[in-house]
């Protein structure tokens, strides 16, 4: 039952990279999922679990195609009005600094798992939305579908949420934002935030 | 670890009682969470399970992972997975799904023969593909609400609907069902052992992401079972 936990593991990640901007949102996902983990698959360092190296790897070919500025709003849901434009940035950055890490600890976990991607289907209602999906295969299981929703920016396509065997990783976050919102406020958020970044990187630095 | 495992079945109906009485008691221990009436218990068995889990279940696991080269934990997992595929064909037809219940049992005649009683999924290979069902997925299928979210000792997190049908899980289920106890305990601890050591490389991942790791169980759980129920397909108006 604890599947999509199981899932989270084999998270592979897709997006970034190359100049992407006239590219089909099923092609940049594609494209990027292909290059990221041809890379994982020959650097020993990274399947070791070198976070460094991992992290460096998804802020140059995955971060470019990610809207943070949205992913913030949807993971506050309808507390994100009450944050000044202050509090917004700063709370946009680290919880991009928390998505990198996860998508990074999940990225050294990828072994050899195949991915396939699933034939993608634009809707004709929605034009500047796109819904890309894959589905990574894996022995004794369930096939886990991997979502990227995405939207047309005058940037090119902008990932902003990813869903992982039906749990989203941004709106994940909500109910327990809105709780630590409601007990000890924005700034309480804010400073819950700091603090798991700050232990994570501790950690990271002692090993 | 084996006792533990013998009393598992059985206390089931015990395990039961508890999450009504505690469903029971939630009006007076309101956490502000809709979904989470008994939090604050929830929250005492999540931890108990925590301890447990850090001192038996995973370092179990963990020697497992280690000493078992692949093969043999593939083979395993299949192998259960195999016997799981009949009563996933089972729940399938239940919900009205006589095409996924087909292949569910193609699969199981497939890899009990060709795939030498389960160990190799060779179905998989074919194009047929492993489905996840269980009694409360079928429940909910039926229209049955979730109701409150419970986290029950061992088993982990579940919603009312769920408990109710994880006792018809275990009832249906063809390895607690073994007649020889010593047998049956051996493959219930294996298959529970298998199964967490599936689970290891995801611990790090929640321990990175879950600012509450508590919270981020809960919501990952209660958002993956409604995907499931719906097959992937959660109809726009439910998502959040």
């Amino acid at each position: 039952m604890k599947h999509w936990l199981a899932a989270l593991a084999v998270f592979v990640f897709a997006i970034g990279g190359v100049s992407a901007q006239e590219k089909a949102p099923d092609v940049l996902v594609k494209d990027v999922t292909n290059e990221v983990l041809e890379i994982v698959r020959s650097d020993k360092d990274i399947r070791n679990g070198n976070t460094r190296k991992t992290i460096d790897l998804v802020e140059s070919k995955v971060l470019p195609h990610f809207n943070f500025q949205r992913m913030t709003q949807l993971a506050l849901g309808k507390e994100a009005r009450k944050a000044s434009p202050e509090q917004m940035a700063v709370l946009v950055n680290e919880f991009r600094a928390l998505l990198v890490r996860t998508y990074s600890s999940a990225l050294t976990q990828y072994r050899t798992q195949e991915v396939v991607f699933k034939p993608f289907k634009p809707d004709a209602t929605r034009p500047d939305d796109a819904v890309v999906v894959c589905q990574i295969k894996q022995s004794g299981g369930k096939p886990i579908d991997l979502v990227y929703n995405l939207e047309k920016t005058a940037s090119g396509w902008k990932v902003y949420d990813m869903i992982v065997g039906g749990v989203s990783l941004v709106t994940n976050y909500r109910s327990s934002f809105s709780q630590e919102i409601q007990g000890n406020g924005m700034d309480g958020l804010i400073s819950s935030l700091q603090a798991k970044n700050k232990s994570a990187e501790t950690r990271q630095q002692s090993k | 670890m084996l006792n533990m495992i013998k009393q598992r079945s059985g206390s089931v109906r015990k395990i039961v009682a508890v999450a009504l009485m505690t469903v029971a008691l939630g009006g007076c221990a309101t956490s502000g969470n809709q979904k989470d009436p008994v939090e604050g218990f929830n929250r005492a068995m999540f931890a108990f399970n925590e301890g447990l889990d850090a001192v038996i279940i995973k370092p179990v696991a963990k020697g497992y992972d280690a000493v078992m080269p692949t093969p043999v934990r593939t083979g395993v997992t299949n192998f259960f997975g195999n016997i799981a595929d009949l009563f996933i064909g089972v729940n399938n037809l239940l919900q009205g799904k006589p095409a996924e219940a087909a292949s569910d049992i193609g699969r199981v005649l497939v890899n009990s023969t060709i795939g030498i009683l389960g160990l190799i999924d060779v179905a998989s290979d074919m194009g047929m593909e492993k489905h996840e069902e269980d009694f409360g997925q079928t429940f909910g299928r039926w229209g049955v609400g979730d109701g409150a979210y419970v986290v029950l000792p061992v088993f982990g997190p579940r919603t009312v609907r769920d408990t109710v049908g994880l006792v018809l899980d275990v009832k249906a289920d063809p390895v607690a069902n073994v007649d020889d106890v010593s047998t049956r305990n051996t493959l219930l601890a294996l298959r529970m052992v298998d199964n967490r050591a599936d689970l290891l490389p995801a611990d790090k991942v929640i321990e990175e992401a879950a600012l509450d790791k508590y919270a981020y169980i809960r919501d990952g759980y209660l958002q993956r079972r409604r995907s499931l129920i719906h097959d992937g397909n959660v109809p726009r108006e439910q998502q959040d």
